[in-house]
């Protein structure tokens, strides 16, 4: 089946059960603005050094909401043993893993774009300046952190402690990612420009090209066992 | 001349760790043939019909099923021979949050059969659910989810059936259905694999018999009249008793 068509009927499904339930949105989304509030009371929210690393923060905020989302993943098809469901259907892993990994995008850009404003309100951040290339980073840094949280979600699916598994295995394989992330968004925030040949920017869109990649060629192996 | 197998395990091996599920399996399934897979729990039923359904994959040796072309073969994993296999696990593989209705279409996107409306149309009607196809199945009672999950099965008209277990815990409807469906399937010529421990209504149905023991195929052979009439006896003969 080709692999689109298959990474579309996966990711449809997912949000339409998502949407039907609003079991992770609802967490995660909460999660955020937990952690946003106590943020601001962990730090001076007007100080210019709080400022400075804003975008730590945010992306803090975003990785801390968005494990909530990953671990959910591959954690709902194990519900009436669906996962052996699509793995015996005429889907191949590439496809199954894209197909999850647009659909836990979607809704982490959605948390990602309730939880700006609110940021931007607490920590006195103009973020709407260079809103067009904050929406890219948004969507380059949430795509790596997705992709690689989705196949570490599957390969975790029957680990018992695996809420806790997720973040460990996760977090040091996205570092380049999220440390680009970060680096770009603070430069958005302090209102300068980003060039597109900007290192960074190319660190995150080369992240995020190769982890797709392995992520597609090794879901396969870590599905059938 | 027998005609040429449609499944093929050649030499299969299966370790859990140092433990082996599965021990030098050679067991080749004709095609229009209904099989009955025997063996107390844990003899390595599930583990076999997981790799026939290219859930699971052998530590060593092979599983084959060949192409509808003379000699033809693929992998197992491809679309085509996965399009070509309808299964009933231990679980139903059904969405508790998606409706019945929803259940198939997404089924029916991932194998795309002709005329999928008319198929799912078809399919809640022959499982009684046409009522209430535009409830979720987590409302559904234990009797209309496992028709579901036959329906999910059946829905593609698929050309090898593999049931694990399929009659355990089933309501007299849905084992009637079940029952009627596996017959329907044998006399239009399909391949069906039965893994069960309840002999009875399993050779009911069968026109082969293999027994598991503790990973070994201790039997193969045709379902006999003389086996139908006394199965308890036969099988004890073909797998020891437990420690």
């Amino acid at each position: 089946m080709d692999v689109l068509r298959g990474t579309f009927i996966i990711a449809f499904k997912d949000l339409r059960v998502e949407l039907r339930s609003k079991e992770v949105i609802n967490a995660a989304l909460s999660f955020a603005l937990v952690i946003l509030l106590l943020f601001s009371f962990a730090f001076d929210p007007s100080a210019e050094e709080t400022r400075e690393i804003s975008g730590g923060l945010l992306w803090l905020v975003f990785i801390f909401a968005g494990i909530l989302v990953l671990n959910r993943s591959f954690a709902r098809e194990t519900v009436n043993d669906c996962l052996d469901g699509l793995v015996a259907s005429p889907l191949s892993g590439a496809p199954i893993l894209l197909g999850k990994a647009v659909s836990n995008t979607v809704l982490l850009l959605v948390l990602e774009l309730v939880t700006l404003p609110i940021f931007g309100i607490f920590y006195n951040v103009r973020w709407t300046v260079g809103l067009g290339w904050l929406l890219l980073v948004l969507l380059l840094g949430t795509w790596g952190l997705t992709v690689v949280g989705t196949l570490f979600s599957a390969l975790t699916v029957n680990v018992s402690l695996r809420e806790a598994m997720l973040p460990l295995l996760v977090f040091p394989i996205t570092l380049p990612i999220l440390m680009a992330a970060v680096q770009l968004t603070t430069t958005l925030f302090s209102g300068e420009p980003i060039a597109p040949d900007m290192v960074w920017l190319r660190v995150l869109i080369g992240c995020d090209i190769i982890f797709t990649v392995l992520a597609g060629a090794l879901v396969e192996s870590v599905l059938v066992g | 001349m027998s005609a040429a197998p449609l499944i093929s395990a050649k030499g299969v091996w299966k370790f859990y760790g140092d433990f082996a599920a599965l021990r030098d399996i050679n067991l080749d399934v004709a095609p229009g043939t209904t099989l009955a897979l025997l063996g107390r729990n844990g003899a390595g039923k599930t583990t076999l019909l997981r790799m026939f359904a290219a859930l699971s994959s052998p530590s060593r040796g092979s599983i084959t099923i060949s192409g509808a072309a003379a000699g033809a073969q693929e992998t197992l994993r491809s679309p085509a021979q996965r399009r070509r296999i309808g299964v009933i696990g231990h679980s139903i593989w059904i969405y508790d949050d998606l409706t019945a209705a929803e259940n198939l279409e997404f089924f029916a996107r991932l194998y795309g059969p002709r005329a999928p409306h008319e198929k799912i149309e078809h399919w809640l009607k022959t499982t009684g659910l046409d009522h209430v196809r535009n409830r979720q199945a987590r409302e559904f009672s234990r009797g209309m989810r496992q028709r579901l999950a036959i329906a999910r099965a059946f829905f593609h008209d698929p050309e090898i059936l593999l049931l694990d277990e399929p009659f355990t815990a089933l309501d007299d409807r849905a084992a009637d259905l079940l029952s009627r469906l596996i017959k329907q399937a044998h006399a239009a010529g399909r391949t069906t694999v039965i893994s069960t421990h309840q002999l009875r209504e399993a050779l009911a149905l069968a026109t082969d018999v293999a027994i598991l023991d503790r990973g070994r195929l201790a039997f193969r052979g045709p379902s006999t009249d003389d086996l139908r009439a006394a199965p308890e006896d036969f099988y004890r003969a073909y797998t020891e008793p437990r420690a």
